[in-house]
């Protein structure tokens, strides 16, 4: 149950995008289509649950290590490394799953969701603030929570998208072109976000 | 010395990083909840960008091209430990208020974008200028915004009650209202630039 309840607060109530600020440069880059919305999703997914389980593993290697200043660059390091490994192996293993994920893998380096979330896990304090009451501090819930985080971040890029699909057609007035009514539009499914606010 | 000056302005009026590059919008929606907060990740980003275009630029006869964007990543990583150190020590309640957004540094396209488009091809002079002048521009969008969102969410300007806070429209503090407020602004300075 706890595990559903992380689902529900990491996809609706606490949105990483909406709410939280994480992966605004792809959900502002790279929404014009829903179809590449669904491509950068779904490597997001892939690369944030990874990322998240190798990081909490290191995290514990550095704390026993007492050397826990080098966690930014670490991480960092280690994100990119992970990034370049999964392109390589989808190569091999699954071209077709490379076809579709491929552009948007060397994007996500600098996604800093990806760097936000593996920072939340590695801290028991801000993952348990951001999970739902009752849950345990353990690789289990971060994983959970870092999965769950990125359908929020694929839910939050699908429907952007999809909105600013319609937009295009829309007759806009000349300085709120581009980037300000997309700002204005994430503003409002921002607004609709909150109405979740409470549930967990 | 006109060169100099030209680079310094850059940044802060034509190549505006919040309003004409559109890098960096992140810290820009997240932290800007007060004027204060706004100018504390501004000049954060200022220093780090500072120190990792100086460096950068020193090293960029070093670093072999192929392993560049690591090599600066390293760099930019090492300036953002060194932030977050110093401020856990001097400033912990703006470490507490800006959290997770200053490791997130390291990740800001602004910093990345300048050590490999500018700093990797100009010398240390004009690279250490250029990261003042972008980071000066930072800051400055990111105070503005931030005034605006204080003063229309919760009557303040920099802590001081400009009118009464139960008339103020919260929802500018919260984050639709970070969209809403970037993205006028957007549109006032789009409208400016083209006069």
């Amino acid at each position: 149950m706890v595990y559903f309840l992380i689902f529900i607060s990491a996809i609706l109530v606490n949105n990483i995008v909406l709410s939280q600020f994480l992966g605004i440069c792809p959900f502002l880059g790279v929404s014009k289509k829903i179809d590449t919305a669904l491509g950068m999703s779904a490597a997001v997914a892939f690369v944030l649950t990874l990322a998240t389980i190798v990081t909490y593993l290191l995290q514990q290697l550095l704390v026993a290590w007492h050397v826990e200043f080098l966690q930014t660059i670490l991480f960092i390091l280690v994100i990119a490394a992970l990034v370049q490994m999964i392109e390589i192996m989808l190569k091999k293993v699954s071209p077709s799953l490379y076809q579709a994920l491929g552009v948007f893998l060397p994007l996500i380096t600098t996604n800093c969701c990806i760097l936000g979330v593996a920072l939340i896990v590695a801290d028991q304090k801000k993952l348990l603030a951001a999970l739902p009451g009752g849950a345990e501090y353990g690789l289990l819930s971060g994983t959970i929570y870092a999965f769950a985080t990125a359908i929020g971040f694929g839910l939050a890029l699908v429907l952007f998208a999809g909105i600013r699909e319609q937009l295009a057609l829309a007759k806009v007035p000349k300085a709120m072109q581009g980037t300000p009514i997309a700002l204005l539009t994430a503003g409002l499914l921002a607004m609709a976000f909150m109405g979740f606010s409470g549930v967990v | 010395m006109n060169n100099a000056l030209k680079t310094l302005t850059n940044g802060i009026l034509k190549e505006n990083p919040t309003f004409a590059l559109v890098l960096g919008m992140c810290p820009t929606l997240a932290t800007t909840t007060s004027a204060k907060n706004g100018m504390f990740m501004g000049l954060a980003t200022l220093f780090v960008l500072v120190c990792s275009n100086v460096v950068i630029s020193m090293l960029k006869k070093l670093i072999p091209d192929k392993v560049r964007i690591p090599a600066f990543i390293v760099v930019i990583a090492t300036f953002v430990t060194i932030v977050q150190l110093l401020l856990k020590a001097y400033a912990p309640a703006v470490d507490a208020q800006l959290g997770l957004f200053i490791p997130l540094i390291v990740v800001n396209c602004i910093v990345l974008g300048r050590a490999e488009a500018f700093a990797a091809k100009n010398s240390v002079g004009l690279s250490a200028l250029d990261g003042i002048g972008m980071g000066l521009g930072f800051t400055l969008s990111l105070t503005v915004l931030g005034l605006v969102r204080e003063l229309l969410g919760s009557g303040k300007i920099f802590g001081n009650t400009v009118y009464d806070g139960s008339y103020a429209t919260l929802i500018f503090v919260l984050a639709p209202g970070a969209f809403i407020a970037l993205a006028y602004l957007m549109a006032i300075v789009n409208k400016l630039n083209k006069k």
